[in-house]
Order: structure tokens, then C-alpha cells, then sequence
């Protein structure tokens, strides 16, 4: 049997963190009354007309030149056209012709055979991001067969990126879009949290004959977290092949993730191809961009973007800071991932580094094995731990001076996650978990036993 | 040049119009036949306009809320609500097809 090349390319939206939204005043904020954040402009009101959000535009620079795209100076609004309840204006404001950057890259690392001390660098292109209106909430009502529609969400702003073909399972393509959150949530541009909506992500996947033209794809939707995203992807790569496999042929057609049953649906309502009628957005002239060379020396400071500036305060990425936290402590590389894979950790891990003389690689020990595994098993974040770093630090004092064993800490450190309120210090002295220093007393001990055995 | 029935049929799905007779059909052709005068003009090498206001500025407003917050107005124009939402049919009721809708067009 012919071996199967699977081709996975994704569609990721990521609400913008704003105050406002992209094309109106109203706010931005979940899980608020319904249609209370909505402006005339959002409900599509006559008479209204877009005024485009400079917060938005600085989220979507930024997050381009992190992905090392080209910035266009010059981008271009159209208008995507298609019914559906919750796009009251029966089209979205985006960018389909010139969107403000393409042609980027991403870099992000797989564990060989679930060996963290196996990785590989992978890079997916980027083809584009775009600026684009989110829509409002449906709530399906089957009984009563009605849709309920809340705007809040409506005219949103959102950064469509574009990931080329260039994964071929469900793992490659959680570990970028992993990768991708950790660099929005860094730079700010997006909270970038898949929960609550701020992350979606579509699915383009298809399979072909190594040395063949690609396959018929189809596009996965309602994917609701990372790992079922990967669930997702490698179901209906194995679909796929199945059906070709029986003879069967694949349909360019969209399918849901169900992911109760772990499979992927036809999804009703998407039926036959769209012709979306795109159209240049009438009411806004081109988005013009500057950087240090062309800088308009008579414009309203408010009104210029420069590239260069924003360039310059870009922070530093994962990559870059995972880089740096192996160099300046001497930790393993993939120690430097599961650090800046929970949130704060690596903060509270340079905060333990501060406070205490042992060094950086035995610390990173005591983080990684034991703080992480009885947050996790507890279901805690890093914020939320009893044991502060000014707590660990001071029992990891105590056992770099040698004043306790590496048991006697690993039991003072249980104690101190029932969060009484007590020092180290305190817990040793309490149990008597000291170490006997006292030569003299040690020579008694061990005379006694000595003595003791004799006597059987 | 005729304008298909499958092409009258597609653009009334996509934007619900309703050509009505053959008088509708008639303007729409010419109209095409207006508009296709622009072919008569070399434009090789010139960048395509789509708006007279391609050289102004596109206004960049501050990231502040001044607006929403008006709920009871905006459900003042809905003819259904429920609790604060808007209430639509279940899903796009789409047009019947062709052989199956009362339209000028089954004749043509």
C-alpha cells in the first residue's frame, strides 16, 4: 500500500486586546449582558459608518513583525458578503486583496517520541495577517427552532493568520499554534485564550501520493482547545485515507469537530460554494503605514503608525527569553519550555534564584519536580500558590547550608503547602528535622547503637 | 450577449433580489453593456481606483469607549426578543430552487 502524505495548513483568529472595537466605541469585554456592548454602527443601523481603532492597528503591526512578516505601508479594506443572523450588516469588513502583513515565518519545537530532551525546530510560513470585524453570538434554541443573537461580539477586531500547508499531523500543528498564544500573550496584541473564544482555530486538511498533486481538502471547525485541535486533525487525516482507501472520494466541504464522539461532522448550513462577492470597503481609504524614512514631518502625531517605533519596543519573545534563561542559568533547553509554558513560572523561578545561594540548575529541580507537579495536581496557577518563592527560597537556604537533609526538605515543603503561615524554619525546629552537626552527640548515637546490638 | 439563467439565478440566492420580469432582466443587461464601455480604455500599467478618497486619510481613532450600552433602544426596532436577544429563524432559510420558487425566470 502507497504511504499517505497528510497536508495540514490552519486559519487562526485572534480577538484583539482592546479597549474598544475595531470599527466603533463600544466595548470589548466577555461574557456581559446581552447587546449591551453594541453601538448603532455594530447593529448596522443606517446612517452609520466604520472609524477604524488605532489600538488595533499597532496589535496587528506588532504581532506581523514578531512573526517576521513585511508589513504592507499600504493596505487595503473590502468587504466579505454572506447572510447569517449575527453579521447584521450582511457583510464583514476585512482585508482580502492587500492585508496589512504577509509572508512571515514561525518557528516552534516538537519532543521526538514524547522525549523532551529530544527536540526539533520546525518552521510553518505565514502566509498573512489580516484585520478583520469578528460577529455577533448565535445560541441555537432547537426546541423552540429559533436563534437567539447577542452582538456584544460584533465588529470585534480580529487578526486572521494565515498558516501555509506546511504541517503534516495533529501534533506539528498544536505545537504552533501553542507557539503562536505564547508569542500574542507576550506581546499583548492578544489574551489569546481558547476558553473564552480569543483563540479559534480552522483546519485545512487533506492527504495525497508522495510525488502527486494535493488531495481534496477539507476545513475542520469548532475546535475548542489545543489538544483537540490535534485530536481533530489526525481524525480526519485517518478519515480521509480510510475512504480513499475504500474507494470512496472526499468532498471540499466543511466539517465540525464533535468532540464528545472525537470526530469530525458535515456541517449543515455550509453547503456548496460560497461566492462572497468581495467588494473594496467604500467608506475607508487605504490604511497608510510609516516607518523612520517616511515620516511625515507636518502629520498629528496621533495620526501616524511608525514600524520602526513599534519594532524597537517589541518584547522579547519566547524563543529569545527561553535563549536567555539557558544561558544566564545553565538550565537544559527543554527545562527552558515547560518554564515559560506555565504561566509566571519562569518569574517565580528567577525570583527563587534571587533569594537563595543554591545554584540556578539544582533550583530549576525543585521548581519542575516538585512546585509544578503539586500545582498541577491541584489544579492551581503559579499566582495561585501557597508556597510564595521567598518561602522556597528560604528552605532551599537551609538545605544549601546543609542544616537539613534533602528528605527532611522534601517533607518541611509538604508542610509548608498546607499554607499555615509558617517559615521553614519553623517546621524544622517543630518536627526536629535538623541534622546533627555536633560531633560529639553524633559519636554518642552511634556508640549507643553500637552498644545496643552488642548487647543482642 | 445574453446573461445566462443559471448566472440570474445565482445572483438572486446570493443577494436576494428579484428580477421580477423581463423588463428586470432587460435593465440589468444593459447595464452590463454600459459598464462594459470601460473596456474600450487601455489601462495596461495603471494601477486600478476604487475610491475617489484613495489619497486621504484614513482616520485612526483613540482605543477609548464612548459608545454601546443602549440595549433597550436597539431591541426597540427588533420585531421579536427574547430576555435582551435578538430572535432569528433557526438557521438561512435558503431560496427554493428554481423549478421550485414562483419566478419569471422557470419560463426563460
Amino acid at each position: 500500500l502507497a504511504p499517505w502524505v497528510p497536508v495540514v495548513g490552519l486559519e487562526i483568529h485572534a480577538q484583539i486586546s482592546s479597549n474598544s472595537k475595531l470599527f466603533s466605541g463600544s466595548q470589548v469585554q466577555f461574557a456581559a449582558p446581552p447587546n449591551s456592548l453594541v453601538s448603532f454602527f455594530d447593529a448596522s443601523l443606517p446612517g452609520t459608518l466604520p472609524v477604524l481603532n488605532r489600538r488595533c492597528v499597532e496589535a496587528a503591526v506588532m504581532t506581523g513583525l514578531a512573526l517576521n512578516c513585511s508589513i504592507n505601508k499600504k493596505s487595503l479594506f473590502d468587504r466579505k458578503h454572506y447572510f447569517y443572523a449575527d453579521l447584521p450588516a450582511g457583510y464583514q469588513i476585512t482585508q482580502q486583496r492587500v492585508p496589512i502583513a504577509v509572508n512571515g515565518s514561525l518557528s516552534y519545537s516538537l519532543c521526538i517520541d514524547n522525549k523532551m530532551s529530544q527536540m526539533v525546530t520546525k518552521t510553518v510560513r505565514i502566509k498573512q495577517i489580516q484585520l478583520e470585524q469578528d460577529s455577533g453570538k448565535s445560541l441555537h434554541d432547537d426546541i423552540r427552532s429559533q436563534t437567539l443573537v447577542d452582538l456584544n461580539r460584533a465588529g470585534v477586531g480580529l487578526m486572521e493568520v494565515v498558516m501555509e500547508p506546511d504541517m503534516c499531523c495533529g501534533e506539528e500543528a498544536a505545537a504552533a499554534v501553542r507557539e503562536l498564544q505564547l508569542i500574542l500573550q507576550t506581546l499583548g496584541s492578544s489574551q489569546a485564550v481558547m476558553a473564552e473564544g480569543q483563540l479559534r482555530v480552522d483546519a485545512n486538511v487533506s492527504v495525497h501520493h508522495p510525488g502527486e498533486p494535493y488531495g481534496v481538502r477539507t476545513e475542520v471547525k469548532n475546535i475548542n482547545s489545543i489538544r483537540f485541535l490535534a485530536k481533530a486533525i489526525d481524525y480526519e487525516i485517518q478519515r480521509q485515507i480510510e475512504e480513499l482507501e475504500n474507494g470512496g472520494t472526499i468532498l471540499n466541504e466543511t466539517r465540525a469537530f464533535d468532540s464528545k464522539l472525537g470526530c469530525t461532522v458535515p456541517m449543515r448550513d455550509k453547503e456548496g460554494k460560497q461566492d462572497y462577492r468581495f467588494m473594496p470597503e467604500p467608506n475607508l481609504p487605504p490604511l497608510v503605514l510609516y516607518d523612520a524614512k517616511s515620516l511625515p514631518a507636518n502629520m498629528n502625531h496621533q495620526q501616524v503608525i511608525n514600524i520602526d517605533w513599534i519594532h524597537e519596543r517589541l518584547p522579547d519573545l519566547p524563543s529569545v527569553k527561553r535563549k536567555k534563561l539557558v544561558e544566564e542559568y545553565g538550565i537544559l533547553p527543554e527545562h527552558s519550555f515547560t518554564l515559560l509554558n506555565e504561566d509566571g513560572l519562569a518569574e517565580f523561578f528567577e525570583s527563587v534564584v534571587k533569594q537563595t545561594q543554591m545554584k540556578p540548575k539544582k533550583v530549576i529541580g525543585w521548581i519542575l519536580n516538585d512546585l509544578l507537579s503539586y500545582l498541577k495536581q491541584h489544579s492551581l496557577t503559579v499566582k495561585e500558590s501557597p508556597v510564595s518563592s521567598f518561602l522556597l527560597a528560604d528552605l532551599l537556604n537551609l538545605l544549601e547550608k546543609k542544616e537539613i537533609s534533602s528528605t527532611a526538605a522534601k517533607q518541611v515543603l509538604a508542610e509548608l503547602w498546607k499554607g499555615e503561615g509558617k517559615t521553614a524554619l519553623e517546621i524544622v525546629k517543630e518536627q526536629k528535622l535538623e541534622l546533627l552537626q555536633d560531633q560529639k552527640e553524633l559519636e554518642q548515637i552511634c556508640q549507643a547503637v553500637i552498644d545496643g546490638q552488642e548487647n543482642e | 450577449q445574453q446573461v445566462s439563467v443559471e448566472v440570474l439565478d445565482h445572483l438572486e440566492h446570493l443577494a436576494l433580489v428579484d428580477f421580477r420580469d423581463s423588463e428586470g432582466v432587460e435593465r440589468l443587461q444593459k447595464a452590463i453593456q454600459f459598464a462594459d464601455q470601460l473596456h474600450e480604455v487601455n489601462t495596461d500599467g495603471v494601477e486600478p481606483m476604487d475610491s475617489v478618497l484613495e489619497d486621504r486619510c484614513l482616520y485612526l481613532r483613540e482605543d477609548d469607549v464612548t459608545e454601546g450600552n443602549c440595549t433597550k433602544e436597539l431591541l426597540e426596532n427588533a420585531r421579536e426578543k427574547v430576555e435582551e436577544y435578538f430572535v432569528a429563524p433557526p438557521g438561512n432559510i435558503p431560496l427554493p430552487k428554481l423549478e421550485e420558487r414562483e419566478t419569471f425566470l422557470q419560463g426563460s
